[in-house]
């Protein structure tokens, strides 16, 4: 027997309360308005008032009108049947096709017991050197990029995801542009995995709670195929589309905003979504990659700083090129020391050299004399720019490590690299143009 | 004492009860489907009663039942803690993974001590003795440490042994001892005991205090802004700055007894590495797992926001548990502005009124009492113990300027801050040492240390004058001493925390290397220009960061000096000095079996050099000496490695 209840006593926000009683928290409704029915989940338990967020938002919906509780919280259906289809973040159809009849799952699992986590080992080749040598990206990893607005931050997204060899991928879209889905559309039809693909998608046109809904549903099909010994990679575009919807959503429920109107539960709500990124013990794994858009090219706004906080680190993108400083992969060193023996020699080397090469950089812009080393440094920078930072590059790791030591070689002596003598003498490019064409600053030279 | 639920409102429930309820008592609410879900009574108002809960809230129904319960949110202590992984409730984790499986399902509740393994009993009081709280009744070994039973810390005034149990092997339930107060009630006493997590654990003498170096290996930390057993510091930083690195590396190599690791609220993941590593490392000192004097509270991101809360507590407790067994302790929170943040979630629901970005007014004398609870203590039987407090901060936008950190500094011993610009150029540990600071003194002569800071400080004077004159505007002496600091920076306060052997360096090895670079820092060396001073330094440099590679030597302190040491160290193996044998070669994991320098060799190499510049400066001094002449003497060598074939042919 199906009740419904219809004492609505406050619409505001996306927030109707109705009277009711007997319903646990967190749990799903179903609203019909005149027009239309939408999904509801409650959000606030009070005596026998019934707080509910809904997803299509409240526009139109009146005191009038009939809520059905459904008896279990949010809910994705998982299965086969989801591979190559389209869903908008109430896990309707939004491709046209029925809809799809496969048992359910709860979104929002509990977190994974640590003990059940492996130690990720497994590197992901993408043939960026800037991602290969310095930010290597490792299977089940959780990595955004940061990016603003303008850059091509999905084309990249799509290329590494395309790169990574996965089982199935999960492309969940918040606020996106119907270009932009179409272009992710095609990438994958191109590559020839359109049919293990899953694809969730929330426009810009779309209701604000949907957008909300996007990551919880692409994590949870995504963890059911995990749980099956499948490698799954779900990207995610753009969760600050994501954090303005939470932002949306605290003030109009009145909510104490924290920082910059977003509220206090900012990390918590977005560490819960990108630790779902995992390696099973004795299962698949989970990659998530992730875009976020920062307002102003500001990396202490709360959503970048907060993602920062939570992901395992972070490419950096900007002038359309990965940003040495401030990208960062964390889980790096889980895997480079079994690439090559030169591979993190080279990968500390280079970043601290072109870190000079800034400060070299800054004092041509101030018209200063420029010193031998300075005038190195700053040949060393823009040979480093074109031919490793290069985002066109498609190499592999040892041909791109290579590259690093003849950019070395062409500006440098081995011991102004701060690179260990053993290495240097394994990898030291035998034919060096500066040993060859110049003598030696040498500690004697007048 | 029994209540129904009014409100769910997040990880908030109101409920109404007619009973008698204690504030900060646990209890359960109980769901329609019979899952228990254990909370906490944080306001009461009226017959209205706040509780947080410390699961997920999801299918908690308005009328569902509260049992309420007389005691605090507590920790159980005995024997057996070592090498566990708690969840911030003290679940065990491994034993939770067996019973349910990959997901932390709300309401699963383990007994945080095994109470089927049996211990070696060895009784220490007879009958007839008086004893008090948190007087020893005998021990029982734990891992390389006697692990001392002692009288229930709650227990007030003066007891009598009536009985103790034979020695034997009994598992923690065993009624190990019978005492009498004295009214003649008898109490028993078995080898576990509970204790609330917010009510500091300190049974003492006198509070110490303290002066003891925490030796932590790092070698910016150590020799610059040293900790001390029984102290406090903090590590702010940005996002990937290097703070949970930091703290990994430090539980390692850490020279105390124990150490407790709180990952509060921040990546599972970090954790893993650390339950996963930990059982395969060797402690040095002892030579069993590093696992064994390690217990890990593990509450992460994802984890529910309350018992992020309590994590912190729970570790505090258990430290303080060991250290009333009178060990040194170290406990590391990793991260405090998790728990912070976790208080600002839980009052927001409060709707108290917010103080500075949202956090709780009480925010800040939270802090201060968390600190306050470490300490060196003097135990009744006169032997010292400490616990340590690690935490690190992480500010909103990286700025030190918020709440959190803020009210930190206030009441920490050591600031250990990191900087964006530093992990930025890769020069880790990014510890910034122009901010960075400590109250005490660590193992480096502070007058010497005091020296090398006032270099580094005016070697940065000198960078930033430069950005305005340009080098050609900086006479060559400022030029040299901004190289050397330079130096000292890339070759001393760099440290490779993913190199087996630099990742950490002992206390003679750090005081033998420092007095080398203060010789050079003070060396009198005079360039010709810049571009000769830049090379000569540069050289120096990558000499050194050879060095740090090369496995230390014992041998090059001179053998008088070290016998006169070890007489003066106690045999507490927190002070005995780990023998950095050669053994300390890349672990297999490593994968990079690299070819390493002798360090005397090395050592060798740096003296000649040294010595050669020195000679170069007086007659370059004395007058321009065509270069010519000068060539042979003066090692040119462009790649180092011909430094060291010369040097071996010299011998
Ligand atoms: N001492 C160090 N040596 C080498 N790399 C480091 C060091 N400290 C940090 N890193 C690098 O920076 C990354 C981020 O460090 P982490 O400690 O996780 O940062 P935080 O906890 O401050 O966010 C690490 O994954 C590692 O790649
Ligand atoms: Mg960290």
């Amino acid at each position: 027997m199906r009740t419904f209840y219809d004492e609505i006593s406050q619409i505001a926000g996306n927030v109707v309360t109705v009277k009711a009683r007997g319903i646990g928290y967190d749990e799903l409704a179903v609203i019909t308005t005149r027009d239309r029915s939408s999904l509801a989940q409650v959000i606030r338990l009070e005596d026998d008032k019934v707080s509910l967020q809904i997803f299509a938002g409240t526009e139109g919906v009146s005191t009038g009108d009939k809520i059905r509780f459904l008896g279990h919280s949010f809910e994705v259906p998982f299965g086969d049947a989801l591979l190559g289809r389209v869903f908008d973040g109430s896990g309707r159809p939004r491709d046209g096709r029925p809809e799809v009849k496969a048992k359910a799952v709860e979104t929002g699992s509990p977190a994974v017991n640590p003990i059940k986590r492996r130690v990720p080992n497994k590197m992901i080749h993408t043939r960026i050197p800037m991602i290969d040598i310095f930010n290597t990206l490792v299977g089940s990893q959780k990595l955004p990029i940061f990016s603003v607005a303008g850059e091509p931050y999905n084309d990249v997204l799509a290329r590494v995801g395309m790169q990574a060899d996965a089982d199935i991928i999960i492309l969940g879209g918040m606020g996106l542009r119907h270009d932009d889905y179409l272009t992710f559309r095609h990438r994958f039809d191109e590559a020839g995995v359109l049919g293990r693909t899953i694809m969730f998608i929330h426009t810009a046109a779309d209701p604000v709670v949907e957008c909300l809904l996007i990551p919880d549903l692409a994590l949870a099909v995504g963890e059911q195929y995990a749980l099956q010994g499948k490698n799954v990679l779900v990207l995610l575009t753009d969760m600050t589309s994501f954090s303005d919807a939470l932002k949306e959503i605290a003030i109009t429920m009145e909510q104490v905003p924290s920082n910059r109107g977003y509220p206090g539960d900012l990390y918590t709500q977005l560490a819960r979504r990108y630790e779902k990124a995992v390696d099973f013990d004795g299962a698949g794994s989970m990659t998530v990659l992730a875009c976020v858009t920062m307002p102003g090219d500001d990396v202490t706004h709360p959503v970048p700083d907060n993602t920062g906080y939570i992901t395992e680190g972070q490419l950096y993108l900007r002038n359309g090129r990965i940003e040495p400083f401030g990208s960062l992969s964390r889980l790096k060193q889980l895997v480079n020391g079994e690439t090559r023996d030169d591979h993190r020699a080279i990968m500390n080397a280079c970043i601290q050299l072109y870190a000079q090469c800034d400060e070299s950089r800054e004092k041509r812009e101030m018209g200063f004399e420029l010193s031998e080393w300075d005038t190195r440094l700053l040949e060393y920078g823009d040979k480093f720019e074109d031919k490793i930072m290069n985002l066109n590059l498609n190499i592999e790791l040892f041909d791109a490590l290579d590259k690093c030591w003849e950019i070395l070689a062409e500006c440098f002596d081995p011991e102004e690299t701060g690179i260990r003598d053993t290495i240097v003498k394994k990898h030291w490019p035998k034919k060096s143009r500066r040993t060859k064409a110049e003598p030696q600053v040498e500690t004697v030279k007048s | 004492m029994i209540g129904q639920i009014k409100a769910v409102f997040g990880n908030m429930v109101v409920a109404q009860t007619k009973d008698r309820v204690v504030k900060n008592a646990v209890g359960y609410c109980v769901r329609h489907d019979g899952i228990k879900l254990l909370c906490e009574i944080i306001r009461i108002r009226g017959d209205s009663v706040d509780l947080q809960i410390f699961e997920e809230t999801r299918g908690l129904k308005v009328g569902d039942r509260v049992e309420f319960q007389e005691d605090m949110l507590s920790v159980v202590l005995g024997p057996g803690l070592l090498g566990q992984i708690y969840d911030g409730l003290q679940n065990p984790l491994p034993e939770l993974g067996e019973k349910v499986g990959y997901f932390l399902e709300p309401g699963n509740y383990i007994h945080a001590l095994d109470t089927e393994c049996t211990w070696d009993w060895t009784p220490k009081v007879q009958a007839g003795a008086t004893v008090m709280a948190a007087d020893t009744l005998g021990s029982v070994p734990e891992s390389i440490f006697e692990h001392n039973i002692m009288v229930p810390f709650g227990w007030e005034g003066q007891y009598t042994v009536q009985s103790v149990a034979e020695p034997g092997s009994y598992p923690i339930t065993k009624e190990i001892a019978k005492l009498t107060d004295s009214s003649g009630n008898e109490h028993p006493v078995t080898m576990e005991q509970v204790w609330p997590v917010k009510r500091p654990l300190c049974v003492a003498k006198r509070r110490l205090l303290p002066t003891k170096p925490m030796v932590t290996s790092v070698r910016i930390i150590d020799s610059m802004f040293p900790i001390v057993q029984g102290g406090t510091y903090c590590i702010p930083g940005p996002f990937g700055a290097g703070k949970t690195v930091l703290q990994q590396i430090t539980s390692r190599h850490a020279r105390v007894d124990i150490v407790i690791i709180t990952a509060c609220g921040e990546r599972a993941g970090e954790v893993v590495d650390t339950i996963r590593e930990f059982p395969e490392l060797q402690d040095p000192r002892t030579g069993k797992s590093l696992m064994e004097r390690t217990i890990i509270i593990c509450n992460t991101s994802a984890m529910p926001v309350a018992a992020r809360d309590a994590s912190v507590y729970t570790g505090m407790t258990l430290a303080e548990y060991y250290r009333q067994i009178g060990l040194n302790v170290l406990l590391l929170a990793d991260s405090t502005s998790r728990w912070a943040q976790a208080m600002r979630e839980i009052s927001g629901r409060l709707e108290g009124i917010p103080g500075e970005e949202a956090f709780p007014a009480y925010l800040e004398s939270r802090i201060a009492d968390f600190y306050e609870r470490a300490a060196a203590i003097e135990l009744r039987d006169k032997r010292i113990a400490s616990v340590t407090i690690g935490g690190t901060v992480s500010p909103a936008g990286g700025n030190f300027d918020e709440p959190v950190t803020q009210a930190t500094l206030k009441v920490v011993g050591a600031f250990h801050g990191l900087s964006r610009s530093r992990s930025d150029a890769r020069r880790y540990p990014a510890i910034d040492p122009l901010d960075s600071w400590s109250k005490y003194v660590g193992i480096i002569d502070p007058k010497k240390v005091k020296k090398v800071h006032n270099m580094l400080r005016r070697g940065d004077e000198i960078r930033q004058m430069m950005m305005v004159v340009g080098e050609e505007g900086t006479p060559i002496e400022d030029f040299t001493i901004m190289l050397k600091a330079e130096f000292f920076d890339s070759a001393y306060l760099q440290q490779n925390a993913f190199d087996a052997v630099d990742a950490a360096t002992s206390v003679d090895r750090q005081r033998f290397v420092f007095d080398k670079i203060l010789e050079i820092l003070e060396a009198d060396f005079t360039f010709k220009d810049k571009d000769e001073a830049r090379h000569a330094l540069k050289k120096i440099s990558s000499m050194f960061i050879n060095w740090n590679y090369a496995p230390w030597d014992q041998s090059v302190i001179p053998e008088s000096e070290q016998q006169e040491k070890s007489k003066a160290e106690e045999k507490n193996i927190t002070e005995s000095e780990e023998k950095d044998k050669p053994a300390d070669k890349p672990s297999a994991k490593d994968g990079q079996a690299i070819d390493r320098d002798d360090f005397k060799e090395v050592l060798g190499q740096i003296d000649q050099y040294v010595q050669s510049l020195l000679k170069n400066s007086g007659k370059a001094k004395a007058e321009d000496i065509p270069e010519s002449e000068e060539k042979d003497e003066v090692e040119p060598a462009a790649v180092s490695s011909s430094t060291q074939e010369d040097s071996q042919n010299q011998k």
